[in-house]
């Protein structure tokens, strides 16, 4: 007899994290504690609950909910889950899932598209660029205006640098990347150009 | 302890600027010389382990790997979230000979583990130990200071230790070394929103004025962090908090290393804290 | 010669299915000695054992062998079988066919060969058994109870209702445990101490009980039926025979402020005291701790005013020796300390409290006069949050078991509150109600329903207090799927159960198992819940599980009728299994004594007619000796064999397989 009847999503999540969802007994203390709960359109403990259920409808309410991308990584509910679990690296799992299945809920459009402006300045110089990263930020999301008046305080402050920071070892992140996307690729089969489906 | 390594990340030299120049100002008065790892990159930050659980290791082991090739046995990470990918790293390599091994793989550089990674509280309070307390020499006398740590100087799954994960203390010995005072509070280790602050400004404001909030109705002159996304978040955004109608707040958010710089006598320009969004010189006429 | 009976037991299916019973037993015919061999269905059945017993008696067998089920299901009644045929029991073993055999193999040409193989060496061993007698040991028909709370207290009624004389050991001033902490009881509503004192009194007063409170037991020797303990009485200071109990003491007492352990450290006592006024006895006694004539040597006001002259300020403990023939454990449980908890305040915070404080804050005779009040600033608290399952069901940072009653005590408290405050708000936080009792899923409904306590289903992340005084209350309600906050203003705990702190040094000294989290083992989880593996001790009450109050009581009862089944007779019968020394071949290393688990093996000293001592050689008390044959492997000199089970015997069996 197999140890426990972990359903599929429930193994990739096991194996992804080393997080057991068998040991949720559902007592909401993550939840409790999560300070973006309020945000959050299925909360930490329903996460949990519907990886545990982990058919392909429940599978698929998570990966299309907001709430995954809403997660702050603040580590209260891995800090004060009693079963010593953590709901953080198994939103975390579903995030990757989501992206590389193409199925990223509208409603996160700009938080996805942060993460992604992130990374483009990382991938490109080697290191983040403030600068690159909140231009890249606007254009994707069309949002041009607001905190535009911070700049010239940023730049004045010298918090703010134009320049780019090109690493001299910034071929080995290109390669670092392209490695790491062809994984993901192969992983979750995301379509050739990589976006919603 | 004559020198240390020195991964300063990446908001460090932007947003976190203040961070920087006053680290850099405590450790040059304690003696201490700051070794930048030569070619460092980004450590992925929030973004790399939200998109890519193998990303968001491989660029940690870069520095990782780095460090150790640069003969750096201890590094110093300032930024908290730096230091939670790093130190995180770390963790993950240990328990895993696979994963090390795929790292290997993926970055295409050795790494046995061998650095030690400091957060800002660790390296500070062992500087004080050493002898920087002796050197404080103009104590921020009546200052009333609320120290906040935020989630990744609290939490952790074996990255943040030898401190209480409910009740923090790490800073305590470094805020009264500088003469100041700590005020009981209840916000020290709630989620001031983290990498939400463009993406999602609305939920920073609600949960970085409930910080203000409570150091305010303490009672407290300053609130004291060591994180530069928790600095901006309560500093730079603390004028679009009381637009929405919360507050009204003046206050001042030090970062600790800026604290000591200041007890120590130097400049406020010299630690950056003329660069702060919410005026914080206030806190230096305390010392005058 | 020999004559061997075999008889051979098909168990039904069980070994018939795999194992072929007739060519086993037509095998065991041809064996060396046998000279009866059958088979039957269900040999342990009335006409099975009559089979048995006509063979014994017709055919003069001088050994049996039972090959059937294993001996730990009917070894016992095979024995019977055999006395009651005239042969003695020691004479019959048993060839387990079913455990070791039918129910471990599948292919039946091997099953069948291993039984006839088992048969075989049980034949050569009984061939060699030689007849045992039981080994007759006096009783000490007294028993001793340890712990004065409803467990102790109602072992001890029942005990000494039956005829028998107890000695009832408490270590605090009075008898009367949590329960005369209690305010009111789950699930009637009775006032605690209206039910409690009545039998409290009576325990004082039986004839044959002698209580002896504040007092500890303190060291314990010898085995069931002869214990000898002895007993700490610790020095009270005031003489009890001729204390009235008339309180002029304690009403002059200068020391009024030591935090009353009675009341949870809510309200004050004296230093001359009785821990509440109902105790029984009810005589004070002086915390020497606190007080200022034995710690300063000043003051004495007690004695000056005591107008029996009962204050004894040089009074001294006294070490009593009994002796015993069953002892008791009843000594409860505390609640777990939860300053591990640092998300709800590490226990610092004024007016997060435990039930045991709730209690005495609604109790009548307590520190606020039943009146619910903050302790911070003695105000009514419009707001109470009650949560359940503090400490317990937590791996981490806590017990990892369920402690059984909170969610029934959590429901009468929210109950209590709503009684007493009418416009206050009961919210109780919960993960599941176990409510199984009789008559407790209703009373946990009628809080709900006619007492309007709020249940939401949802563990707190954290509790602290802002700051303009409100407990702020971070909870969820995984039901409805949404965090929720309550700005509360007192907070009770439903910590967990765990048992008393020095509970594990009384069991090392009875030597009684105890599990990871120090609760009392009992002898068999279903069967045998108030036994011990310590012959003679046994268990009532939470110090052997977190239980309420009827199931202490029940377990008290039978554990009483235990004690009094062992005094029925004015002498235990034990089995003869127990190992003898050959004092000519005993060299004395003492690896026997060393090796002994239950301490069976003493020196024995070997003397000539004048008293000199000529050798010292090992000896074993058969008393205690359990026939474990730890010492027999262990003697070098080959000087130790064990009746039942000797040398010869063993090792004829292993000899039969080739």
């Amino acid at each position: 007899m197999s140890k426990t009847q972990e359903s599929e999503l429930a193994a990739a999540i096991h194996n992804a994290t080393g997080v057991n969802v068998a040991e949720c007994y559902q007592c909401g203390k993550c939840t409790a504690g999560c300070p973006m709960a309020k945000f959050m359109d299925i909360v930490p403990n329903q996460i949990m609950r519907l990886v545990q259920i982990g058919d392909k409808p429940s599978e698929d309410k998570l990966l299309r909910s907001v709430a995954i991308w809403r997660c702050a990584g603040c580590l209260t509910c891995m800090q004060r889950c009693p079963n010593e679990l953590d709901p953080a690296a198994v939103i975390d799992a579903l995030r990757e899932m989501s992206h590389g299945q193409g199925k990223v809920v509208k409603a996160a459009k700009k938080i996805l598209a942060f993460h992604r402006a992130f990374l483009k300045t990382v991938e490109k110089t080697g290191r983040m660029s403030e600068f690159a990263l909140t231009r890249r930020y606007k254009l994707a999301t069309g949002d041009l205006f607001s905190d535009v008046g911070l700049a010239p305080a940023m730049l004045f402050k010298g918090k703010l640098s134009l320049k780019s920071h090109k690493i001299p070892g910034r071929g080995e992140i290109k390669r670092i990347f392209a490695t790491c996307r062809d994984a993901s690729r192969t992983e979750h089969g995301r379509g050739a150009r990589g976006g919603n489906r | 302890m004559k020198s240390i390594g020195y991964y300063p990340g990446c908001s460090l030299r932007g947003g976190g600027i203040e961070l920087d120049m006053s680290v850099r100002a405590v450790a040059q008065v304690a003696g201490v010389e700051l070794r930048q790892i030569e070619d460092w990159n980004c450590c992925g930050a929030t973004a790399a382990h939200n998109l890519s659980h193998e990303l968001a290791v491989a660029l940690p082991y870069r520095v990782l790997a780095l460090a150790e090739a640069q003969g750096l046995t201890e590094v110093l990470t300032p930024c908290a979230a730096c230091f939670s990918r790093l130190k995180g790293t770390n963790v993950r390599l240990a328990r895993s000979k696979e994963l090390t091994a795929r790292m290997q793989e993926i970055v295409e550089k050795p790494y046995n583990g061998t650095v030690k990674i400091l957060n800002i509280n660790e390296f500070l309070n062992r500087l004080l130990a050493d002898g920087l307390a002796e050197k404080l020499t103009t104590p921020l006398k009546g200052l009333k200071v609320a120290p906040y740590y935020g989630c990744l100087l609290s939490r952790g799954d074996g990255i943040v230790e030898g401190d209480d994960h409910e009740a923090p203390t790490s800073m305590d010995a470094a805020i009264k070394a500088a003469g100041a005072e700590i005020v009981p509070w209840n916000y020290a280790t709630e989620c001031c929103g983290g990498g939400f602050s463009m993406s999602m400004t609305d939920a920073v404001v609600d949960l970085s004025n409930a910080i203000l909030a409570d150091a305010k109705a303490a009672g407290a002159d300053a609130i004291v962090t060591g994180c530069p996304m928790c600095h901006s978040n309560l500093d730079m955004r603390q004028r679009k908090i009381n637009a929405a109608g919360y507050g009204p707040y003046e206050m001042p958010v030090l970062y600790l290393s800026e604290l000591l710089g200041l007890a120590a006598g130097l400049e406020p320009k010299a630690v950056g804290l003329n660069r702060h969004f919410t005026d914080a010189m206030g806190v230096v006429k305390r010392s005058a | 010669m020999a004559r061997i009976g075999v008889f051979i037991c098909h168990c039904g299916e069980n070994i018939g299915r795999t194992v072929d019973c007739a060519a086993v037993t037509a095998a065991a015919a041809k064996m060396p000695g046998v000279v009866h061999s059958v088979d039957y269905k269900y040999m342990c059945s009335d006409p099975g054992q009559q089979m048995i017993k006509k063979a014994i008696v017709e055919k003069k067998l001088s050994g049996v062998v039972v090959a059937a089920c294993s001996p730990r299901m009917h070894e016992r009644t095979f024995r019977n079988a055999a006395a009651e045929a005239g042969l003695n029991p020691y004479l019959l073993e048993m060839a387990n066919l079913r455990e070791h055999c039918s129910w471990v193999h599948s292919d039946k040409a091997a099953a069948t060969q291993k039984a006839i193989d088992l048969i075989r060496l049980m034949v050569e061993k009984v061939r060699r058994n030689k007849a045992l007698y039981p080994i007759r040991v006096p009783v000490e028909p007294t028993a001793l109870v340890i712990g004065g709370g409803i467990a102790g207290i109602q072992a001890a009624l029942d005990i000494a209702d039956g005829g028998k004389k107890v000695i009832l050991v408490e270590k605090s001033p009075s008898i009367g445990g949590h329960m005369a902490r209690l305010s009111e009881t789950f699930p009637t509503l009775d006032c605690s101490q209206c039910i409690l004192t009545p039998r409290m009194v009576e325990a004082a007063s039986h004839p044959n009980i002698t209580l002896m409170t504040y007092s500890e037991v303190e060291a314990v020797e010898g085995f069931v039926g002869n214990f000898e303990v002895t007993i700490r009485k610790k020095a009270r200071y005031v003489d009890p025979a001729k204390c009235t109990g008339c309180g002029d003491c304690w009403n002059k007492c200068p020391q009024k402020k030591i935090p009353n352990e009675f009341d949870a450290n809510l309200g004050f006592r004296t230093a001359i005291y009785t821990p509440f006024p109902q105790a029984v006895p009810n005589k004070p006694v002086i915390d020497a701790e606190h007080c200022t004539m034995l710690t300063k040597g000043k003051c004495g006001l007690c004695a000056k005013v005591c107008p029996r002259g009962a204050v004894n300020f040089k009074d001294q403990d006294e070490l009593v020796k009994v002796k015993v023939g069953a002892i008791i454990l009843a000594t409860g449980f505390e609640l777990w300390n939860h300053s591990a908890y640092g998300e709800y305040g590490a226990g610092k915070l004024t007016d997060v409290i435990d039930g045991f404080a709730f209690e005495r804050l609604a109790s009548a005779s307590g520190p606020t006069g039943g009146e619910i009040r903050r302790p911070s600033d003695k105000t009514e608290p419009k707001t109470v949050v009650f949560i359940q399952c503090c400490g317990s069901r937590d791996d981490k940072a806590g017990k990892q078991y369920c402690s059984k009653i909170c969610c029934m005590y959590t429901a009468k408290h929210a109950m209590l509150y709503r009684h007493k405050v009418h416009d206050g708000r009961a919210v109780v936080f919960y993960m599941d109600i176990r409510a199984a009792g009789k008559g407790y899923d209703e009373f946990v409904r009628r809080a709900i329903e006619a007492d309007g306590a709020e249940y939401i289903r949802g563990r707190v992340s954290r509790i602290y207090r802002r700051q303009d005084g409100k407990l702020i209350v971070r909870g969820a309600d995984t039901l409805a799927g949404q965090p929720v906050t309550v700005e509360a203003d007192m907070v009770v705990l439903a910590d967990a159960i765990v048992p008393r702190s020095g509970s594990e040094k009384l069991a090392q000294m009875l030597g009684v198992a105890y599990d990871t989290d120090g609760f009392y083992s009992e002898a068999h989880p279903k069967l045998r819940p108030v036994e011990t593996a310590a012959a003679g001790v046994f268990l009532a009450g939470a110090c052997q599980a977190p239980k309420d109050i009827p199931d202490s009581v029940a377990q008290a009862s039978a554990s009483a009728a235990k004690a009094l089944g062992l005094f029925a007779k004015p002498e235990l019968e034990r089995e003869p299994i127990v190992a003898h020394v050959n004092p000519n071949t005993c060299v004395h290393c003492r690896a026997c004594i060393s090796a002994c688990p239950y301490g069976a093996i003493q020196d024995f000293e070997i003397k000539d007619r004048a008293g000199k001592v000529l050798r010292v050689v090992a000896e074993v008390n058969e008393g205690l000796c359990q026939g474990c044959g730890t010492c027999v492997a262990v003697c070098r000199s080959n000087s130790i064999d064990l009746d039942g089970f000797t040398d010869e015997e063993i090792f004829s069996e292993i000899l039969t397989l080739e």
